[in-house]
């Protein structure tokens, strides 16, 4: 914990105006990244000898959509029961969070063991787009082209930004949380055709286990 | 007859998804000047089936078993690395018994995963034989996943705070049938008698003769050294800009790897070597996983040793994550309440974010969860190291011919659950 720490002030110290935040928590620092100065942050992580993180683990994207919602009120007692209780999440109030997207960096230094973890939030009103950092580290080629298929987000200067998971010609970015479960089409082999026909889903979305969050006195934070 | 000299093109075809050296449903796009590869663009996705969306839906404990299926030759170890993040958020250490158990499988899958991985690539390469001397190894293996969890691949054995039960005290057994007679089979079950810990033991004692087996097929064969040797060579500066780990990056003579470096479970109460290649080619890569799997042999041998001495819960005991014990339930108003809510709605995780990293058998598997204090997680990401290492191929092999896209397609470790997911 205390050699994390040191590592936040050492980070802070040199980056402190190109960061929005920096937190420790679970021996893990995440540093908050404004969106603007990705690629100065990430070339000061990667080149300096004292933080040498020359290793880009992981990329991803989060959408804060829903974050803090359930799908049940449990402060009170429901008289109804659980079956009314029940509210479709995309009719409720939309997250407590600003910032619906963000993307998420995991780096590891090979010579110092460290990780750490940065989080670039992508402003809501602006299209979704942050700096690729494929030209600091090549591996971020799949993963920014993930990110893009899944979520949209765009990585401006990724030499070849095309879907990566999805089927050809998949039309939406399935993990955003307004992308339903079940997906929009289903396929099947049409006989008179001869071939794959795309249907609108004929199956209704339900949820078997609510989402719960409870007020549990032993994870309270101060 | 023209004088004109003919227009000559590059070629461009398809390998796969069909083909049986793409390991699964891989397709690549190869672009060839004669015969030397000048493109590879993998297309990817076939396989996909959004666990990572389908773990937002269900509580926590219910995705265990989406991770076995993705990289379905090493499960228990896609479990541990899923269990180790949930642990972290809700700041539970397994017992003692239970982290010995968790490592002595998942060096057991650590094995299973490189015979599978030696089979299929000397398979590739043109060797029929060591495929099925691998396979043969690999049975007494998935019999331990048997007789622990019921399952012999899915097991589902990893728990939150534990494993689901205690290693069992005796083996399944072969039964006679018309067809076996009781003779053989009292020959087949002669090392099934004991517990579970026998059998593995009796296994250890015999693998590595078996590896001494395949290595003599294997290791200076000539026509082998000359499919691997220089093939599909990768720099350690350009392993680790790629973002390669486990075997991909040891095989280019980093010595990296999360048991030493970043110790989980009791890895740093056990002794272990960490083999590391000097060349970065497909052959030295084979040689950093047959030394792996004999490491991972004296790894299990020490948490037998370890195991049967020392007796102890493999749960934790916080009804509010693992359920109560039945005998409890039938007495307890208490335990029968915290099995009913255990069951139907599972368990909160507070509020916060963890990424947990464990030595898969190809290379760092690790698992990003998000959790906003609900009992299913908000977001998890699963950073599979077959992902880099294939997003890597285009590098790895622009430039040979195109007999060598097996040889380093297959060298890779690729299995299509894990980086479609």
């Amino acid at each position: 914990m205390a050699e994390m720490n040191g590592l936040r002030d050492q980070v802070t110290a040199q980056l402190s105006d190109w960061l929005l935040g920096a937190g420790v928590a679970l021996d893990e620092l995440t540093l908050e990244v404004k969106p603007a100065h990705l690629k100065e942050v990430c070339l000061v992580l990667r080149d300096q000898a004292e933080l040498a993180f020359n290793v880009l683990v992981d990329v991803c994207g989060v959408d804060y959509l829903q974050y803090g919602l359930d799908d049940w009120e449990t402060e009170s007692a429901t008289t109804s029961g659980f079956g009314r209780g029940v509210t479709d999440m995309s009719l409720r109030e939309t997250s407590a969070r600003a910032q619906r997207f963000a993307v998420v960096y995991h780096l590891l230094s090979l010579s110092h063991n460290q990780r750490i973890r940065l989080r670039v939030s992508l402003p809501n009103e602006s299209e979704l787009m942050v700096d690729s950092v494929m030209d600091i580290w090549p591996s971020a080629d799949w993963y920014e082209r993930e990110a893009f298929d899944l979520f949209g987000i765009l990585f401006k200067g990724h030499p070849d930004l095309r879907r990566l998971l999805t089927d050809y010609g998949f039309v939406g970015h399935p993990f955003r949380k307004d992308f339903p479960l079940i997906g929009q089409v289903e396929a099947r082999y049409d006989a008179l055709l001869k071939r794959v026909v795309y249907e609108p889903v004929s199956i209704q979305p339900r949820v078997l286990e609510p989402k719960v969050i409870r007020r549990d006195n032993r994870y309270e934070v101060e | 007859m023209s004088n004109q000299l003919p227009e000559i093109r590059n070629y461009v075809f398809n390998f796969g998804p069909q083909h049986p050296a793409a390991h699964g449903v891989l397709r690549l796009i190869l672009e060839v000047d004669g015969e030397t590869i000048v493109r590879a663009d993998p297309h990817v996705g076939l396989l996909h089936r959004a666990t990572e969306k389908l773990a937002e839906s269900k509580p926590f404990n219910h995705s265990i078993g989406y991770m076995d299926r993705l990289d379905y030759v090493s499960m228990m170890c896609n479990e541990h690395g899923y269990v180790l993040a949930i642990e972290k958020l809700l700041g539970i250490t397994p017992p003692l018994r239970a982290q010995y158990i968790r490592v002595m499988f998942d060096e057991m899958t650590r094995l299973l995963n490189h015979l599978l991985w030696l089979a299929a690539h000397s398979l590739d390469n043109g060797g029929m034989a060591v495929f099925l001397y691998c396979f043969r190894e690999r049975e007494d293996l998935l019999d331990c996943y048997e007789a622990v969890s019921g399952a012999r691949m899915h097991a589902t054995y990893y728990r939150p705070g534990g494993v689901y039960r205690d290693l069992p005290d005796t083996m399944p057994t072969y039964q006679a049938t018309k067809w076996q007679s009781a003779k053989k089979t009292a020959a087949l079950n002669e090392n099934r008698e004991g517990s579970l810990l026998d059998f593995i033991w009796d296994f250890t004692d015999r693998f590595p003769t078996r590896v001494d087996e395949y290595e003599a097929l294997l290791t200076n064969n000539r026509i082998w050294k000359q499919r691997t040797v220089g093939i599909g060579v990768v720099s350690p500066e350009r392993a680790i800009a790629l973002g390669f780990t486990g075997p991909m990056l040891r095989g280019s003579n980093v010595a990296w790897d999360l048991r030493k470096k970043q110790p989980y479970e009791v890895y740093d109460r056990l002794d272990f070597d960490i083999p590391v290649g000097l060349n970065g080619d497909c052959y030295d890569r084979y040689l950093v996983r047959v030394a792996e799997m004999r490491q991972s042999n004296h790894i299990i041998r020490q948490c037998v040793t370890w195991l049967r001495n020392n007796k102890g819960p493999v749960m934790i005991d916080d009804y509010k994550v693992a359920p109560p014990p039945r005998e409890e339930m039938k007495i307890s108003m208490e335990a029968m309440i915290h099995h009913f809510k255990n069951m139907t709605e599972g368990y909160n995780v507070p509020v916060g974010e963890a990424y947990a990293a464990i030595e898969h058998p190809k290379g760092e598997f690790g698992v990003y969860l998000v959790s906003d204090g609900a009992n299913k997680p908000y977001r998890l990401k699963v950073r599979a190291p077959g992902f880099p290492h294939l997003a890597g191929l285009n590098e790895l092999i622009r430039g040979h011919m195109i007999s060598d896209v097996v040889s380093v397609l297959s060298s890779l470790d690729i299995v299509f659950g894990e980086i479609d997911r």
